[in-house]
């Protein structure tokens, strides 16, 4: 079986400037994945070109084996960095609408996770908070049986409390054959969850590796590890 | 009961140490039947691979078993329970000591403040009992 994402010598320029700078990765299957990097490592790039919204400069993305593509959208659940829904309307039609969209997509898991985090279906998006609507986006994405799910800043505008339960949703419902490849800065929140970590630096993978063998072999959470490659 | 994983220390460790404890501790009885991999890890907020590699280990120690199709269970050996307690108790009482003697107490005052607090209270005039 071909590997669930390889991305082989990818790189992406913009006019002279790199943001993609011939990175190679493999995930396999039932990983758990941080991207981490600092403000402008490639790290949105990255995950825009996995989900054929960029094409790459050179190099390629295989997703079980394929280029991006009808395919790859079917297995892929995305959360992107900005949020892309209609804001006048209201959660449940949404949530009809990705129903509609994407075979599986579960609705009653969605209206699950609506409860837990008291958001009312009947609300418009225009009328939630920022963090809200953060949630709402998430729940969407999470509420697919996909076999790749992946997050660009998913815990940034959420509270504390929220994020507890989120991350406990992502635990309990990705299935053990889906790989979650997760951008974000929020390190400490998320490190616990972990198995594997690729630290980005200027377009260029500078770390990977299981996030046990680096707390092992550096002595110290990942969270420390990042300031210290990252040092300004 | 909180898990309080420190991150700066490998997780799995940590998971050992503890599932250890809890079966030191009588919480899984010897021969009980321990939750499912993903039911631990969501209590612990750990991945479940990582759960997964801990109870491993623990089975590799003879802490638990695994049936191949009804689940994992603690271990009927009181032996080898007995030898886990040992051990931790060994463990705690070294890092005890480390921290008395980063204070500058010698092991014969640790002794002394020891036998102090665990002697009953003194009673007044010469003790009627």
């Amino acid at each position: 079986m071909a590997e669930l994402l390889e991305c082989r010598n990818l790189t992406k320029k913009f006019g002279s400037k790199y943001a993609l700078d011939n990175v190679s990765l493999t995930l396999g299957r039932g990983r758990i994945v941080g991207l981490l990097g600092p403000n402008g490592s490639g790290k949105s790039t990255l995950i825009k070109t996995i989900n054929g919204l960029l094409t790459p400069t050179q190099g390629e993305v295989l997703i079980n084996g394929e280029l991006p593509g009808v395919e790859s959208k079917r297995i892929i659940s995305y959360l992107p960095e900005r949020t892309y829904l209609n804001d006048w309307m209201k959660v449940r039609d949404i949530i009809e609408f990705f129903a509609d969209f994407y075979d599986d997509f579960s609705t009653d898991k969605a209206y699950e996770m609506l409860e837990r985090l008291h958001i009312d279906p009947k609300d418009r998006l225009k009328t939630l908070s920022k963090g809200t609507k953060e949630k709402v986006q998430l729940i969407l994405v999470m509420s697919r049986e996909a076999d790749l799910y992946i997050l660009d800043e998913p815990i940034g505008g959420v509270d504390p409390a929220s994020r507890d339960y989120i991350l406990e949703t992502i635990l309990t419902n990705y299935n053990e054959n889906a790989t979650l490849l997760i951008s974000t800065h929020l390190i400490t929140d998320i490190e616990k969850i972990l198995d594997d970590i690729i630290f980005l630096k200027d377009g260029k993978v500078v770390v990977s590796g299981s996030a046990e063998a680096i707390r092992e072999q550096q002595g110290c959470s990942i969270d420390a590890y990042f300031r210290e490659v990252f040092r300004c | 009961m909180p898990w309080n994983l420190t991150a700066d220390t490998p997780i799995y460790l940590q998971l050992v140490e503890r599932m250890k404890s809890d079966i030191v501790a009588g919480i899984y009885a010897p021969g009980q039947k321990i939750p499912p991999v993903r039911e631990l890890a969501s209590l612990a907020g750990v991945n479940p691979n990582t759960m997964q590699r801990a109870l491993s280990e623990l089975e590799r120690e003879g802490l638990l078993y695994s049936e191949r199709t009804s689940g994992r269970f603690v271990s009927e050996d009181p032996a080898r329970i007995r030898e886990a307690k040992a051990s931790q108790a060994r463990e705690l009482t070294a890092g005890y000591l480390d921290k008395m003697r980063s204070l500058g107490l010698d092991p014969q005052s640790v002794i002394r403040m020891i036998t102090e607090q665990t002697m009953p209270a003194p009673s007044d005039g010469q003790g009627r009992n």
